[in-house]
């Protein structure tokens, strides 16, 4: 595909590039970058004056749902939805039914992806065989099959010399192996974090210590196996810490953050409202402010949805019962723009070039040769989520009719317009 | 009353509280006439939604409902579609559909009265959700504190028992400090919930946390026991029955520590022996059988004030 970007601010961390110029593409890559490069004639053109360019933004935690759950999300509204909050590419989380265990299911999901979704999908796989923390899965041939990452996401591995061995045998591939830390036995039965709230609601609590005990533990087989370790929606104050320690130590560690952890506190249950009803939950204001400073300081990699739908029907129920989790593609954008005070630089650090580092993926960026994936933003557009607007096919956001002050206005994906809200 | 449901004490002003208390002792009388009917509720319904099984409230409310004429209908959650998989949202709006004026809701899942509540016309009642809140316990717990102390603040109350699982107290501890009464919150470390005080949204400076029987009970003039409840216990919380009451069990010996006159209360239904002794059950100090007559006031009481004006 074609298309001319003209007179947009340029940003690009990676390549140390903040101009004002255009980007021509041709056949879906970057053929100039540059100041007043020559438009043929012929070719679709987008006004940028006044917007931020940026290599196309990479949502690396997402569950799409497909297969086996399309009543609450397809690869093709998740994908929708991506594109619509500003995201070229999302990495796909396995714990779909059945799981992404096998490069069957990997592949089931490259070729869907690419006859329905207009942004970029990256499948992850399962660690473990059936997500059920035994056995480790056939990692070497899903990778072959495409997929940038292992996870049991959802479920934490508890078995410590499985997670060792996880560790171990992933280095043969490059990939990163992902952990969605928790102590199960410390979080069973938990629905909300424990402390003052879930006191006063008589909700059962799941505390920072569940985080913080496994993120514990994995730090020192990470040291010990010297494997490359990323940690999923970090969302304790102890947990934080650990993390810029370990860094400090140059252990290969990185981490992701959601925008409802860096939002909202545990202050959001009050009600019963099932859409704050996440795992890991909603945390006190002190782990929100340390999780809002670790983006800015770099301890947290990457900002990360865990766009997580369910079916109306499931959240319609007690809050006991309601599954955990919140849709998030369409308002992470917003929510960073509105509520952290990041330069740009560093926004599109931690939605593109950091997500881009931590899975094995070809880097893409705003240079001449590169696919042209683009995330065009504009930092003063005022706007309203109205989550029945939703490309989403699920409607459990806890954002609905929040304001936003700057927006994600257009996605590129090989060149093509997947996008344009301009 | 101003609200349109009835979910907790948390959120409610003294002046409610005592607007309840002052039309449940008016009301009390009833129970001694020879008739025992008023008209005031005439052809209004009231369905009693019990999702736990429950003798004490649901038997109070359907008595306090009758006494003031009000249909009353029984639906305990085995007999109900529940068990055919409909979700309490479409149960509430079942209800709501057949003109319920009022449902008392009993629930396993804290929150889920403020749910039904959201969702329907019906007034809602909450009869005890999960371990958040049982606000109409605490409101008879009061007037009978009200009737045996003349008042409710000023005084020394121990809560004594499996706190992490109990609404009651969770009630209680929240009506007790907003009229000044400071309350010894006493529990074994593993049934302690955590940031008690914080989950508190006022007076949280009349709060006594103690690990220790004696140190709650010293000068009381409220003794609360508390049921073990070992159907919402899937862990070890404490080694045995045995142990437990040796160190939170309600004894003769232990009482003497309280003020003579203290007396001692239960929502029951209580397990003899693992919290409570049975000559301290039976007693003198206990006032156990003058709460369940003040449960019928006093729901007769919300039941006029929500519905009868």
């Amino acid at each position: 595909m074609d298309l001319f970007v003209k007179n947009g601010r340029l940003i690009d961390p990676a390549r140390k590039l903040d101009v004002v110029g255009d980007v021509l593409i041709r056949d879906g890559k970057i053929r100039s970058v540059g100041k007043a490069v020559d438009r043929p004639g012929d070719i679709p053109q987008v006004h940028a004056t006044g917007l931020i360019v940026a290599p196309g933004f990479f949502d690396i935690h997402v569950h799409l749902r497909e297969p086996g759950t399309e009543e609450a999300e397809t690869i093709a509204t998740g994908g929708a939805a991506a594109v619509a909050g500003g995201f070229a590419a999302v990495a796909a989380m396995p714990n779909t039914n059945p799981p992404n265990d096998d490069p069957s299911i990997t592949s089931f999901i490259i070729s869907e992806a690419r006859r329905s979704s207009p942004a970029l999908v990256f499948p992850v796989g399962a660690i473990t065989k059936g997500q059920k923390g035994e056995t480790l899965a056939e990692i070497g041939e899903m990778v072959e099959a495409g997929v940038v990452a292992v996870s049991d996401d959802g479920k934490p591995v508890m078995n410590g010399q499985l997670f060792r061995r996880a560790l171990e045998y992933a280095q043969l591939f490059g990939i990163p192996v992902i952990q969605h830390c928790e102590d199960a036995h410390l979080s069973k039965g938990g629905v909300m974090h424990e402390g003052a709230w879930s006191t006063r609601l008589g909700l059962k609590g799941i505390p920072s210590a569940a985080e913080d005990a496994m993120v514990s533990r994995d730090l020192i087989l990470t040291e010990m196996t010297g494997g490359r370790y990323h940690i999923a929606h970090l969302s304790s104050r102890g947990a934080v810490e650990m993390v810029r320690q370990a860094k400090a130590q140059g252990l290969k560690v990185t981490a992701e953050a959601t925008p409802h952890h860096f939002t909202l506190t545990d202050a959001a249950v009050a009600e019963f409202d099932t859409n704050a009803k996440m795992n890991p939950p909603l945390r006190a204001q002190e782990d929100v402010d340390a999780v809002v400073a670790a983006i800015a300081d770099g301890t947290i990699d990457a900002i990360a949805s865990d766009h997580a739908p369910h079916h109306i029907n499931q959240k319609m129920l007690e809050f006991d019962r309601a599954p955990f989790g919140v849709i998030g593609l369409e308002t992470a954008v917003g929510l960073a723009l509105t509520r952290l005070k990041l330069s740009v630089q560093r926004l599109v650090e931690v939605f593109s070039v950091n997500p881009q580092k931590i899975m094995k993926v070809s880097p893409w960026g705003i240079f001449e040769g590169s696919d042209a994936h683009l995330t065009i933003l504009d930092l003063s557009r005022k706007w309203k989520f109205d989550v029945h607007q939703s490309r989403s096919k699920s409607r459990n956001s806890p954002f609905h009719g929040w304001e936003f002050t700057g927006k994600a206005v257009a996605t590129v994906v090989h060149g093509k317009l997947v996008y344009d809200e301009l | 009353m101003k609200r349109k449901d009835l979910l907790g004490i948390a959120e409610l002003q003294r002046e409610e509280i005592l607007e309840i208390l002052e039309t449940a002792k008016s009301l009390q009388e009833i129970s001694s006439r020879p008739i025992k009917k008023l008209p005031t509720l005439r052809g209004k319904t009231l369905i009693n939604l019990f999702f736990e099984p429950s003798t004490r409230t649901r038997t109070s409310f359907e008595i306090a409902g009758k006494w003031l004429s009000a249909d009353v209908i029984n639906i305990a959650a085995s007999s109900s579609s529940a068990v055919k998989g409909e979700t309490l949202i479409d149960t509430a709006r079942t209800l709501d559909a057949m003109a319920a004026d009022c449902v008392v809701i009993r629930h396993f899942a804290s929150g889920a009265p403020h749910t039904i509540a959201r969702l329907t016309k019906a007034r809602v009642i909450n009869g005890g959700d999960g371990a958040h809140e049982h606000p109409t316990q605490a409101l008879l717990d009061a007037l009978t504190i009200l009737q045996h102390k003349g008042a409710l603040g000023g005084l020394k109350c121990a809560i004594v028992g499996d706190i992490a699982h109990s609404r009651v107290a969770r009630s209680n501890l929240h009506l007790l400090t907003k009229f000044g009464s400071e309350v010894r919150i006493c529990a074994a470390p593993t049934l302690m919930p955590v940031a008690l005080e914080e989950s508190l949204c006022e007076n949280r400076n009349l709060l006594r946390r103690t690990h220790s029987m004696d140190e709650a009970l010293e000068d009381a003039d409220v003794v609360m026991m508390l049921r073990v409840q070992f159907e919402r216990m899937d862990e070890s919380f404490f080694p045995s029955v045995r142990e437990y009451f040796r160190y939170y069990g309600l004894t003769r010996e232990r009482l003497k520590r309280a003020k003579p006159n203290v007396i001692v209360m239960h929502p029951g239904p209580i397990n003899r022996g693992v919290e409570i002794a049975t000559d301290v059950a039976d007693g003198p100090y206990s006032v156990i059988l003058d709460q369940v007559s003040a449960g019928v006031a006093v729901r007769m009481a919300i039941l006029y004030l929500l519905l009868g004006g």
